[in-house]
């Protein structure tokens, strides 16, 4: 009996321990969350209390959102006075419905997809289009002879869903096709083992990840990696059905708010410096995104980094400034393409307050003020080497 | 004596039915066609190649290189600490399904009314899809906050465990509490005992064989949901988010996700574990066959 008792007591403790443990964790989840406050660059003198700001990303921690950590990295908000929050994305979160509901100040969301939001009763404007160009491709393995849409009669078009899928549904309607009768649609993953292996003839990808990852990948035939060679690529952008894609959206309810519109202003304007920062020193905002907590690989987050800055740079009117014309396409893309039931991601044309000029237009000549190149117009991309598994 | 040999006996077959499963994982990779077996169509086999199947040898040495290259972390302290993460908020999440569980039980069977309001909703509650519920209920975090005590964001991910574990607890205590029988509860009736002490006295001793199985149950419950937690929104630090930021790489590293699965796993079965271990004890002046 003595023993049992023993027993008993010890069992006692170590659930005990475990669950205070468990307690403890808060401090380790906390890390989620960074903030520019401990950052190198002096605020201006003016600067008391910096103005709290939260960023909701559309994903993890990744060079496609390089640019803001870089200008939190390099105190560009802190010179701002403002404290900006990143907010990682995931599977279940929306960046649209975070802002919507008040949770984040600014959101990044693809244009279609924010868009189609708003129709739905969400108001979010877009104050800057980062990213002025597309960046999805249809990946597909040469002997299957896909080089335009029209080549996609017929195949095993893999696509992820979650609003990702729209200038795929625009490129079939444009080349004369009908996505629920002349391709099978196929769900695909976030890895490229369904393109690999065969189970989807042409697979989406985004220059700046999964294009990367089949380079990435030993072909077993070869036993060496796979090279653009291997493959056709289909570009939408080039297809003319690139629809606009990261953008930054801010809270329409509060831009009647002198103090939101000022805020928004300076959070653009160090954000459009941060991407600037990255366009002259890609190795840099790559190490910045790896030390945020990314768990891509170097080579891969260098490649991402270089895509991004493609996607960017050259910006002739003036980074994040929003091109009518493309916006134009994309409403009207995303009015016009049918989907597999026939409908299509929009019903209507946005109002005018969809997007504003204002916002950007006055960050843009705080930084001329400061000397920020803001149109990269000598840009060259370089050439990354990508290595196995991208690490 | 009997005890030690049998916890000996445990871990011999736990042993062998791994070296099993290996050896049934490899030998498919021999004679398994490469490219998969299709039958009218449907894929019926699945492929063996170094892509879809890595050998075992190949995700066991992955735990020994470095996380991503010129990173000093080696890949087993990444996944381990993930895993510590996720089992510190899946006992969170147990701890607190427990509580909700049994409360509920002893609720139920001392009120009849509650139990026939309230059971149909908690089976309807099972049917509610986590990942319709996680985003909601981790929007609470750092945003709700009762009194001084601000919502951090992992209890959410542990509530989503709390969710999964305490409908086995409560219906299996509910049940267990119900299964007292009659001439015993006679018995206590003829003392003047009275409900509290029937219930400690009584129906309690007579639930445990109903409730280790409903704790295991719930035990991997909570272990499930805060890993679905974690991948659908993203909470770092845990082993749910490793998976996914692992697999986005399954391309060109296949081993690399299988890492953070096999993590997993060993946090489900350290979990039900704990369980057993607390059955051991619980079970201790039974009679063994009802031991599970």
């Amino acid at each position: 009996m003595k023993k049992q008792s023993l027993k008993m007591a010890l069992v006692g403790v170590a659930v005990m321990s475990l669950i205070a443990g468990a307690c403890g964790g808060s401090d380790t989840a906390a890390t989620e969350e960074t903030t520019a406050t401990a950052e190198t660059t002096a605020p201006a003198a003016e600067c008391v209390t910096p103005t709290p700001v939260k960023l909701q990303l559309q994903w993890f921690t990744q060079a496609q959102f390089a640019g803001y950590y870089a200008a939190q990295d390099q105190g560009f908000y802190a010179e701002q006075c403002l404290d900006v929050t990143i907010l990682e994305g995931a599977v279940d979160i929306s960046p649209q419905t975070v802002l919507a509901n008040g949770e984040a100040d600014f959101a990044i969301s693809w244009v279609s997809k924010a868009l189609a939001s708003r129709e739905g009763g969400a108001n979010i404007v877009n104050i800057a289009q980062v990213f002025q160009r597309s960046g999805t491709l249809q990946v597909s393995f040469k002997d299957k002879n896909i080089t335009t849409p029209a080549d996609f009669k017929g195949k095993n078009i893999g696509n992820w869903g979650y609003g990702n899928e729209f200038e795929i549904f625009a490129a079939l309607t444009a080349a004369g096709l009908d996505p629920a009768k002349d391709v099978k649609l196929v769900q695909q993953q976030f890895d490229m083992a369904g393109l690999l292996a065969g189970d989807i003839d042409a697979a989406e990808a985004m220059t700046y990840n999964e294009y990367a990852q089949v380079l990435e990948a030993v072909n077993p035939k070869t036993k060496a990696l796979y090279t653009a060679g291997d493959f056709n690529v289909v570009s939408y952008e080039a297809e003319g059905v690139g629809m606009l894609q990261d953008a930054i959206w801010a809270d329409g309810k509060r831009l009647s708010d002198a103090a939101y519109v000022d805020t928004a202003t300076k959070f653009v304007a160090a954000s459009l410096q941060g991407w600037a920062f990255c366009r002259d020193n890609t190795s840099a905002c790559r190490d910045i995104v790896v030390s945020k907590g990314s768990k891509l690989g170097a080579s891969h987050q260098l490649w991402q980094m270089n895509e991004v800055n493609k996607l960017i740079w050259p910006a002739a009117g003036g980074a994040g400034m929003i091109d009518a014309a493309a916006w134009d396409r994309t409403v009207a893309l995303s009015q016009s393409a049918k989907n597999l039931e026939g409908g299509t991601v929009l019903t209507k044309a946005p109002d005018a307050g969809a997007y504003t000029n204002d916002i950007v237009t006055a960050a843009l000549a705080l930084l001329n003020g400061k000397g920020v190149d803001t149109t990269g117009s000598a840009y060259m991309p370089e050439t990354v080497a990508l290595t196995e598994g991208g690490n | 004596m009997k005890l030690a040999g049998r916890i000996a006996y445990r871990i011999v077959m736990f042993a062998l039915t791994i070296a099993f499963v290996t050896a049934l994982w490899e030998l498919y990779k021999i004679v398994g066609p490469q490219d998969g077996g299709k039958f009218l169509g449907v894929r019926i086999l699945p492929r063996a190649n170094d892509n879809a199947m890595p050998h075992v040898s190949t995700m066991l040495s992955r735990y020994s290189r470095p996380e991503v290259r010129g990173s000093d972390k080696k890949i087993w302290i990444v996944v381990l600490s993930g895993a510590w993460f996720s089992l510190r908020l899946s006992l969170v999440g147990f701890f607190l399904g427990t509580t909700i569980g049994i409360s509920l039980a002893v609720l139920m069977a001392r009120f009849n009314v509650i139990r026939r309001g309230l059971l149909p909703y908690l089976v309807m509650s099972q049917t509610v899809p986590l990942i319709a519920l996680a985003p909601l209920v981790v929007s609470w975090g750092g945003k709700l906050e009762i009194g001084s005590f601000v919502w951090p964001r992992w209890l959410s991910a542990s509530i989503l465990g709390t969710f999964l574990a305490f409908f086995p607890i409560a219906v299996g205590t509910l049940r267990g509490l119900t299964s007292a029988p009659s001439a015993a509860l006679e018995l206590m009736e003829s003392y003047a005992a009275s409900w509290k002490q029937t219930l400690f006295k009584l129906r309690f001793p007579a639930a445990v064989p109903f409730m280790v199985p409903a704790l295991k149950l719930g035990a991997s419950g909570a272990v499930v949901g805060v890993v679905v937690a974690e991948i659908s929104t993203g909470l770092k630090g845990g082993i749910g988010r490793l998976i996914i930021e692992y697999a986005r790489e399954a391309t060109g590293d296949p081993a690399k996700v299988f890492t953070a699965v096999f993590g997993a796993a060993a946090l489900g079965l350290t979990m039900s574990g704990l369980v057993a271990f607390s059955d051991l004890f619980l079970m201790r002046n039974r009679p063994k066959e009802t031991s599970t």
